[in-house]
């Protein structure tokens, strides 16, 4: 079993000068592609990039800064959902409910948000990345040539919020079936099981056996 | 009829020229019935090899392969949408059913990065409980793999000595949490409640059970002449393309990645506290992929029997509200689950419920390297890369 590798000793674990290090190195490298970046230490970094420079940073990321390792793709859609948490009656006229779109980390202009997150396979440190979406175009660039796996994930966000993804080689339904219309990740999107029939859920809170009913300790 | 630059023709009479016309179309049209077209084949979506409904649609010229495809989403649940109405402590019903045979291992991600947001910890009996939970169900999971590798390649023993002895570790999480399957046994804050009396002594019981199992596996299938020939040299995953597709866990150990999460990143569980081994593999193929898994399976024995003699004593549940809110925020955490990295990106708006999760689980990222890996293997190999790879269609779907 001589050609069997075995890991040495565990590694000293990330400490946040280490996430503040690379942070700094990769806004040194990206320039003024990143819009705004944030460092949590202890947890995470934050970056929005802008929407044109999308795929340059991609390769500058992978091919320069070695974060060669691609997790996941996907996005979020800003908007409050304007049903709610689908626990409205029926029968009632549908409530007023403020819309107005606010951003997560890092900010954003639009109401759709592609994040992305990469992460170094040698240093262990991840990055979020996010990017607007145009709200008119729908479309940003694709970067499943620069990382393949993000092929599937482009797709599934294709189908599931209605972004495009230009140059991708092939934007196929995943999941719905092909003739499936809107987007169900979309917040304007009803879930429609919650439409028809309340949900029971909204009596949730039962005593406890022996508990005290009305306590919220 | 004349056959003009035929030069036996001047020799040959009728009868023996007719014969020969014959003779000539006939190969001709043997050499039109060899020379392979493309044919389409269809594998499942109903297929014992794709352990649920996964479709996997390859064209080939021959024996091999040239294009494939898996076709998912005949299980597509949606829990990236039915998160968004449930509350915070009702998601763990969902994120259960993502990777059924490692339930519990679900969970914790989730819980851990609402717990993140909410700045709450659980005590360290609760995380010791939750890190033995977690590798019984890495145990659970993989040894059925390992049972299920041989019905790939025709050996149908290893099966049920994986089903007999996968029965254990499940009857232990059935006592300590009430769920074979689906445990839902996670609380932000800790857990629902701490271990039944004697767990501990059965439970080292059974790790010895499985220690022995494994050793079962490696002699009935690893050493084995066919096994061996079927998997070693077999779809070959090198390492950039592993990383490049996102593979995880023992795929992308198997390629010579040493990257194991419960090492690398710190986590509130007690990993730390256990002194246990990374396998990796430097070949990158099928054979590689399975070796590794079953030392981790022998390894995450070794975690549960020394964490069982640590375990800190003290409450299992921190004190959290009754009525949960989350703060506004958002968190990424993922652990080392049986099938590979599983994460999840919470998204809270201060609310009882997420206000978006993005679940990123192992075998979708897995399976996307498929098209990749079976461009140019033999038919029969389509079979055993799969079952090496390792994904459970729950878990490819969400």
């Amino acid at each position: 079993m001589s050609q069997l590798s075995q890991a040495e000793a565990p590694t000293p674990t990330v400490s946040d000068t280490l996430r503040e290090t690379i942070a700094t190195e990769v806004c040194g490298a990206l320039g003024d592609a990143v819009v705004e970046s944030m460092v949590k230490p202890g947890d995470d970094i934050w970056m929005r990039l802008r929407t044109d420079a999308w795929r340059s940073s991609m390769i500058t990321l992978r091919e320069s800064l070695g974060f060669d390792y691609f997790c996941f793709l996907s996005a979020i859609d800003w908007l409050p959902s304007p049903f709610g948490r689908g626990e409205d009656d029926p029968t009632e006229p549908a409530p007023e409910r403020d819309t107005t779109v606010r951003p997560g980390y890092c900010g954003g202009a639009t109401r759709m948000q592609v994040f992305v997150r990469l992460v170094s396979s040698t240093k262990h440190v991840g990055v979020t990345l996010k990017v607007d979406v145009p709200d008119d175009a729908m479309t940003i660039d694709s970067i499943s040539n620069v990382y393949a796996g993000a092929n599937w994930h482009e797709r599934e966000t294709h189908e599931m919020f209605g972004i495009s993804f230009a140059g991708h080689p092939d934007l196929r339904n995943m999941y719905l079936p092909t003739d499936f219309e809107g987007h169900p990740l979309r917040k304007d999107f009803p879930l429609l099981a919650r439409m028809v029939k309340p949900w029971p859920g909204i009596v949730d809170v039962e005593p406890m056996p022996g508990g005290d009913a009305g306590d919220e300790s | 009829m004349t056959i003009v630059n035929d030069p036996l023709n001047a020799k040959l009479g009728d009868r023996e020229r007719l014969s020969y016309i014959a003779s000539q179309a006939a190969d001709a049209r043997l050499n039109v019935e060899l020379e392979t077209e493309g044919m389409t084949l269809n594998i499942g979506p109903q297929h014992p090899a794709t352990h649920g409904t996964l479709r996997i649609i390859a064209r080939l010229d021959g024996e091999q392969v040239v294009w494939a495809e898996p076709s998912c989403g005949y299980m597509h649940r949606g829990y990236e949408k039915l998160t968004e109405v449930r509350t915070f402590p009702q998601v763990t019903t969902l994120i259960n059913r993502i990777d059924w045979l490692g339930s519990f291992a679900n969970e914790v991600p989730f819980i851990l990065a609402a717990e993140k947001l909410m700045g709450v910890e659980a005590p360290p009996r609760a995380q010791w409980i939750r890190t033995i939970l977690f590798e019984l169900s890495r145990i659970a999971n993989v040894s059925l793999f390992l049972g299920d590798l041989g019905v790939q390649m025709g050996a149908v023993t290893p099966v049920f000595f994986a089903f007999r002895d996968r029965e254990y570790v499940l009857d232990l999480i059935e006592s300590a949490t009430g769920g074979r399957f689906h445990p839902n046994f996670d609380r932000i804050g800790g857990l629902k409640d701490d271990l039944p009396a004697g767990w501990i002594q059965e439970t080292k019981q059974v790790m010895r059970k499985m220690r022995s199992f494994c050793d079962e596996i490696e002699s009935l299938l690893f050493g084995n002449e066919i096994f061996q020939s079927r998997t070693r040299g077999i779809g070959v995953i090198p390492r950039d393309i592993a990383l490049q597709y996102g593979l995880s866990g023992a795929n992308l150990r198997a390629s010579g990645v040493d990257w194991d999460l419960r090492r690398d990143q710190d986590s509130p569980l007690a990993w730390k506290n256990a002194d246990w081994k990374v396998f990796t593999h430097p070949d990158g193929d099928s054979f590689a992929r399975c070796w590794v898994r079953l030392q981790e399976t022998r390894e995450a024995t070794k975690i549960v029997d020394q964490l069982l003699d640590g375990i800190p004593s003290g409450p299992v549940m921190a004190k959290v509200p009754k009525i949960i809110k989350v703060p506004e925020g958002e968190a990424w955490v993922s652990t080392e689950n049986p099938l590979g990295e599983m994460g999840y990106y919470v998204v809270s708006r201060g609310d009882v419920g997420p206000f978006r999760v993005k679940i990123r689980s192992a075998s979708f990222n897995n399976i996307s390297v498929v098209p990749w890996v079976l461009r140019g293997v033999y038919v029969p190999d389509i079979i055993t890369i799969l079952a090496s790879l390792y994904f459970i269609l729950g878990d490819i779907d969400r």
